[in-house]
């Protein structure tokens, strides 16, 4: 991709496991496996896929908060794996995180203040305290809360609003890149629409480069430009969000937009696929294309030969069969 | 007109803190007829699982207590059970699921062992009589290779096989009546499709009505014939699947509706309907309509009074001034 703010290369996680009281077997989970992904200035990506797949560990190496097997991650056509301690403390004002659970991603024996101020003293250590209550309290407008909430702990907010917080503490160093770890997964129905309206708006103000992470896709939808779905470890499919919705191309894409529910009751009678099996393990993933296990388009290539991620205009596929109409 | 399997009236379950009394149930009536899928649809403590324990007789009696109200199943009031009938019930003509499976099956016990529990207690069948009924209902439920399985541990199955096993053990002897608490909330979209399909499927093999306590629309949508709307320990709207989704009738339903992003964004939408404000306290609701101070229709009527249901259409209720 020409314009890319960030992408990645062959990006490679693959963590060791040891067994048994010797330790003689060595397992591995593998994580992500040969991921190249790219995310254009301002687009909004959303990265799905269901549990073991992933994608969590993606957002995570992207923005280096763990260290990968092989590959790179390259943001403005630099590999941040590559920068040394003080250079790659620098670009983290750049790269922000939004974490899933309200109630567990705010430190909570610090006041409000105190949370929102710890990457401007970080960053900025001449700040005045004046500034940084100035700061703070312009990021707690941003988001939707009173100035009041300074002086609060987090046990005395509601989880939309702890996410609210969140959401200002990544805010804070004006960021180009967020990530977005299913943000609004733990949050209720009616809360997340707030959340998400308000990343929406945040979005458009500042011009923001997301990276958002997510099982649910009826989210996804709303959101982003674009998708990529993740299985055990590997992006089957990418392309643009609308065109993957209305004609999905990998198998897995198919079952996985099957099986939204659709709060319809006339659609109910709709014909349904049903995904058949349990995802293997990733210590042990399947030979050839990993889906194969649970493939009913299987072929004898299928487990013999993993298909490579291929492209047909802006939509990218690995499948050795894939649904063209 | 299906017969009423279990009926549930004027229900109230508080719990005593020390910091006041959580009126966490408060003038519920519920019906689940026979044959039927039944949903308890609402967010995070509106009441829906205290309901769904308090059918259960599992409100603990060290902090809770039922109040008010009958819970008549088929034609005995469970309210005034002793303790003994109740476990005699339970498991055998009512069962529930819990929503995280980890933490409901027992770790150090196999799942042949958990499993066939329900028989042992309930019934007078022989050891090899209850593995064969065991391994039967493994069957049913959709786990691969169920005699390699009986021997296996919970923690060496995934999230959706041990639900299955909760499931195999809640039909094990079965049950009339199957309370769902959020059964696939926790689990992957494609695991939730098939759950929800052996629900279904179940349902009919053995002739089990379901109660489905969820916060999840779209699975309410999929799945079931009548709705519950509960919003701060009440029922707000309740009826026919169709009705509702097709017509509906209270701001709060209404709203919970608008606000759900849908997958097939046709229309583009830039921004989502949202619900102002937050739930009230349930310490110390509001007097009148509990949803008065976050509806956009609400009038003075709504914050004195609490409003009565009302019918808007055959099988459809509605409790809400605006329909009086």
């Amino acid at each position: 991709m020409e314009d890319a703010l960030i992408s990645t290369r062959n990006l490679t996680k693959i963590f060791p496991l040891s067994t048994g009281p010797l330790g003689r077997k060595k397992l591995f989970v593998h994580a992500v496996e040969d991921v190249n992904i790219s995310i254009a200035n301002r687009e909004t990506l959303a990265l799905v896929g269901e549990s073991g797949c992933g994608k969590t560990t993606l957002g995570r190496l992207m923005l280096r908060l763990i260290e990968p097997t092989k590959g790179e991650v390259l943001f403005r056509g630099q590999d941040i794996f590559s920068l040394d301690g003080e250079r790659m403390r620098s670009l983290r004002r750049n790269m922000q995180i939004i974490f899933q659970d309200p109630y567990a991603s705010l430190d909570p024996r610090m006041r409000i203040l105190d949370i929102l101020a710890e990457p401007l003293k970080t960053h900025n250590k001449d700040m005045s305290k004046r500034d940084v209550v100035e700061k703070v309290r312009e990021l707690l407008s941003v988001v939707g809360l009173q100035e009041s909430a300074m002086s609060g702990f987090p046990h005395q907010f509601s989880g939309g609003q702890r996410q609210r917080i969140g959401i200002a503490r990544a805010l804070a160093l004006n960021p180009e890149f967020v990530v977005c770890d299913e943000a609004v997964s733990a949050l209720d129905v009616s809360i997340r629409a707030q959340i998400l309206n308000l990343l929406m708006d945040l979005k458009e103000r500042f011009n923001l480069t997301l990276l958002f992470i997510t099982h649910d896709l009826s989210v996804v939808s709303f959101l982003s430009d674009r998708i990529g779905v993740m299985y055990l470890g590997k992006c089957v499919e990418i392309g643009p969000t609308a065109e993957i919705f209305e004609q999905p191309l990998h198998p897995y894409t198919l079952f996985l937009l099957s099986a939204v529910p659709i709060p319809d009751p006339h659609a109910r009678d709709r014909a349904k696929l049903i995904l058949k099996g349990d995802l293997p393990s990733p210590v042990n993933v399947p030979t050839g294309c990993r889906f194969h296990t649970r493939c009913p388009y299987l072929r004898d290539i299928c487990i013999s030969e993993e298909p490579q991620m291929q492209y047909v205009g802006n939509r990218g596929f690995a499948c050795h069969f894939p649904l063209f109409k | 007109m299906q017969d009423n399997l279990l009926k549930i009236k004027g229900l109230r379950t508080y719990f005593f803190t020390r910091k006041g009394i959580v009126k966490a149930v408060d003038g519920v009536d519920i019906e689940a007829k026979r044959g039927k899928f039944t949903a308890l649809v609402g967010e995070s403590g509106c009441g829906k699982s205290v309901t769904g324990l308090s059918i259960m007789g599992l409100i603990p009696s060290s902090i809770g207590k039922i109040v008010d109200g009958e819970i008549i199943f088929e034609d005995k009031d469970l309210t005034k059970l002793s303790y003994k009938e109740m476990a005699d019930l339970r498991g055998r003509d009512i069962s529930m699921i819990f929503q995280e499976p980890m933490t409901s099956l027992n770790p150090v016990l196999t799942i042949g062992r958990q499993v066939g529990e329900p028989l042992r207690i309930h019934s007078s069948l022989s050891s090899e009589e209850i593995q064969e009924r065991v391994l039967s209902i493994l069957e049913m439920v959709g786990i691969p290779e169920p005699r390699s399985r009986l021997k296996s541990y919970p923690h060496q199955l995934s999230g959706g096989m041990r639900q299955r096993v909760m499931i195999a053990m809640a039909m094990i002897c079965q049950p009339k009546l199957l309370i769902a608490d959020e059964p696939t909330t926790a689990l992957d979209v494609t695991i939730q499709a098939q759950i929800l399909d052996l629900m279904l499927n179940l349902m009919k093999k053995i002739n089990t009505s379901i109660i489905l306590i969820t916060h999840d629309l779209g699975v309410v949508a999929e799945v079931c014939d009548d709705v519950n709307v509960m919003y701060a320990g009440n029922i707000v709207e309740k009826g026919d699947v169709f009705k509702i989704f097709d017509k509906p009738s209270h701001p709060y339903t209404w709203g919970l509706l608008r606000s759900i992003p849908r997958v097939k964004n046709r229309s583009r939408v830039r921004r989502l309907y949202t619900i102002k404000g937050m739930v009230p306290s349930l310490l110390d609701p509001p007097l009148g309509c509990r949803f008065a101070d976050r509806c956009d229709r609400a009038s003075d009527i709504c914050r004195k009074k609490e409003p009565p249901f009302n019918s808007i259409e055959e099988g459809h209720l509605v409790k809400c001034w605006l329909f009086a």
